[in-house]
């Protein structure tokens, strides 16, 4: 190590933050593909877009929905299903864990959670909650952040476990703010635990921008400090961030440990429901990100390569729509949750105290 | 059998539990090789390695949730948190993550976790390291909230919580750990989770205690005898789920309660006792349940402790004047 010569005090000028790499990027926002080679077939690609279109088409039906008192409030990820569907196809959802927060449904739907549950998720059944059958996916969290210290204990147990198993866990910009964050990225550093982070930087948290959530440069180059990668993707590059993840979990599977993969993206539509962005979210932004939509430049580019014209783009719009109507008629069918479904769900065994509560429960008697 | 302290009580539980099921893995801050700062984990390191025994970063929250991970992977994890009340910085990952893992996953996912912590008064230590805060746990369903305060039922309790398929928050009394012997087996034993234990029959008044706590009602028992009161000691052992029945059968007998309790007095769990108490069995109470607690004041520096904590002669005039209405 080279001797520094010594100061008269502790000069800070010019001392700067870690950089990160360049972002990686296949796309540009017109489709034009920057690079020699795509990182995918182009079947695999197509069927990508699909599942996107499918997130895209499920969350405008339901803000549709909503706006008709028929669902609750909901937190649609429309604009962010590049980041997160290009992450999923990433990891092998047979032997690789999903773990939400609760804006990456249409990676999720890549991973295996069925549309059908999705439609129940918003309208606030239970069901939806119970990951079906034996899909290695944890149930949204609201808790921001409150995901990664189990996402972290999940990794290292299948690390200790000598499973080939890794974990992709997502999360916000919002979320780097929290303490969970710190601790969970710290203890994933020190066990060098097989773990993506993959934060979904869409601009907004609520409506406080990423400037006002954090002096730092980037929201990768956190992870520096945590001693393993960060790296910044276009998040609205279904290939950049499939790239980007694949390399990351390739990495963790290999015991290289962690990685964080921030994926630069926007919130095309609203925090939820109840919020009303025309208060705080600049006009030509939101306009200058809708040119960069992920679903745009994957038709462009899917055009462009003779994967699909015009007619079989048609033709996926059309199949997906049906999807959703089916999805929705199932959903609709979904008995209501008997009143007393959650006393057999916080133990494996009902206390004599509980058992006491439900029978008064049951009769009426709620008081 | 042998005459442990409580707190070799744990470590013997923990031996035994870690040979038995190779599931169980025990982590922290300073389980390793330091054996844990008052050596609960001692030898373990030392037997079972690095791989089971593992020394974590200085974080309460993920201690707590990273143990749900561990459980969702396979383990069987008992997690040592140093001091009870230093798990607030984990308050989340404790009781809006940990507690309602099965409940969040409609059934899916449960979390076979225990969380082992000292906790309670009167050992002089720095602030936060004394603080009863049990209640803020026992609100929280989906967590079992076991408190013993003998070396048998701890060892047995300690057993029970690792093997139960959801999580118990463990709570050790940092008074008793080394104060505190008793007689407890070599062998493998259970102590049911959810009942009390009467810790010396009565028949004038009941006297409702747990954890640290206890030996000050059995003292204030000798002396309530010495004026002829006879005072039946319940012991809680577990205060969720509550046993709900040893109180009632106890209170239908004395007529008469008083519950104790380190905590301050306002919205502690000894008011849960009060009103399961006057749930259940009303109309055998000839006066008024009395509680005994600290103020409601933050637990204070050493040189106040004494003062602070309910002492025999606080809980003795409550037994008297329980029994003059």
């Amino acid at each position: 190590m080279k001797k520094a010569a010594p100061a008269a005090h502790a000069n800070l000028d010019g001392v700067t933050s870690s950089p990160v790499p360049p972002m990686v990027r296949y796309l540009d926002e017109d489709g034009e593909l920057l690079v020699d080679e795509q990182p995918m077939s182009d079947a695999l690609a197509l069927e990508g877009y699909r599942v996107m279109l499918r997130g895209r088409r499920f969350d405008e039906r339901s803000v549709s929905l909503q706006r008709q008192g028929r669902m609750v409030t909901l937190a649609p990820g429309i604009g962010q299903e590049a980041a997160t569907v290009g992450a999923a196809m990433a990891v092998d959802a047979k032997t690789d864990w999903f773990v939400p927060q609760y804006r990456e449904l249409a990676g999720q739907l890549w991973h295996g959670y069925p549309l059908r549950l999705a439609f129940l998720w918003h309208v606030g059944h239970p069901v939806a909650f119970q990951v079906p059958g034996d899909l290695k996916m944890l149930p949204f969290q609201a808790a921001i952040a409150g995901q990664l210290p189990q996402a972290v204990g999940l990794a290292w147990g299948l690390k200790l476990k000598g499973d080939p198993g890794v974990v992709l866990a997502i999360f916000g910009d919002g979320g780097t703010s929290q303490g969970d964050f710190h601790e969970a990225a710290n203890l994933a550093g020190v066990m060098k635990a097989p773990i993506i982070f993959l934060c979904q930087n869409n601009g907004w948290a609520i409506s406080t921008s990423v400037a006002q959530q954090t002096a730092s440069e980037t929201l990768a180059q956190k992870a520096v400090a945590y001693g393993f990668p960060g790296i910044q993707c276009d998040g609205n590059d279904l290939f950049a961030v499939y790239a980007t993840v694949l390399e990351a979990a390739r990495r963790a599977r290999e015991g290289g440990g962690p990685t964080f993969v921030e994926a630069v993206t926007y919130r095309l539509g609203l925090h939820t429901t109840a919020d009303d962005p025309s208060r705080y979210e600049p006009r030509e932004m939101h306009e200058l990100w809708v040119n960069r939509d992920p679903l745009r430049r994957m038709q462009i580019h899917l055009k462009a390569r003779g994967v699909v014209d015009q007619a079989g783009l048609d033709r996926i719009e059309d199949e997906v729509k049906e999807d959703l109507r089916v999805a929705w008629e199932e959903a609709q069918k979904e008995p209501a949750p008997d009143p007393t479904y959650y006393f057999g769900k916080v133990h494996a065994d009902q206390s004599q105290r509980l058992q006491r509560q439900m029978k008064r429960f049951d009769k009426g008697d709620r008081g | 059998m042998a005459e442990l302290t409580v707190v070799e009580a744990v470590n013997r539980a923990l031996a035994l539990e870690m040979a038995r099921d190779e599931r169980v893995i025990v982590f922290g801050e300073d389980v390793g090789l330091s054996g844990g700062v008052f050596r609960a984990t001692d030898g373990l390191y030392g037997k079972h390695g690095a791989g089971r025994v593992i020394d974590t970063p200085l974080s309460e929250g993920v201690i707590a949730g990273a143990a749900i991970g561990l459980a969702l992977a396979g383990w069987v994890p008992v997690a040592e948190i140093q001091f009870l009340g230093f798990v607030h910085n984990g308050f989340n990952q404790v009781v809006d993550q940990l507690a309602r893992v099965r409940y969040r996953s409609a059934g899916r996912f449960s979390a076979q976790v225990t969380i082992r912590a000292p906790y309670g008064g009167g050992v002089r230590a720095p602030e936060l390291h004394s603080d009863a805060f049990e209640a803020h746990f026992a609100h929280a369903p989906g967590l079992k909230v076991v408190a013993p305060s003998t070396p048998y039922d701890t060892k047995g309790l300690l057993l029970a919580s690792i093997r139960d398929p959801d999580p118990v928050l463990f709570l050790e009394p940092l008074r008793g750990y080394r104060q505190v012997k008793g007689e407890v087996p070599d062998g493998d034993y259970e102590v049911e989770i959810g009942k009390a234990r009467i810790a010396r029959e009565g028949t004038d008044v009941t006297l409702v205690a747990w954890s640290g706590a206890v030996q000050l009602a059995l003292q204030a028992a000798d002396d309530a005898q010495a004026q002829g009161i006879s005072v039946e000691v319940i012991d809680l052992r577990t205060l969720v789920p509550l046993d709900a029945a040893t109180l009632a059968a106890s209170v239908t007998k004395t007529g008469r309660a008083v519950v104790l309790q380190e905590a301050p007095l306002t919205a502690g769990f000894g008011a849960e006792v009060v009103a399961t108490i006057q749930e259940e069995a009303f109309f055998s109470l000839q006066a008024p349940i009395r509680r005994v607690a600290s103020p409601d004041v933050p637990y204070p520096v050493q040189m106040l402790e004494e003062q602070y904590l309910p002492n025999p002669e606080r809980v003795l005039e409550a037994i008297v004047a329980t029994t003059r209405e």
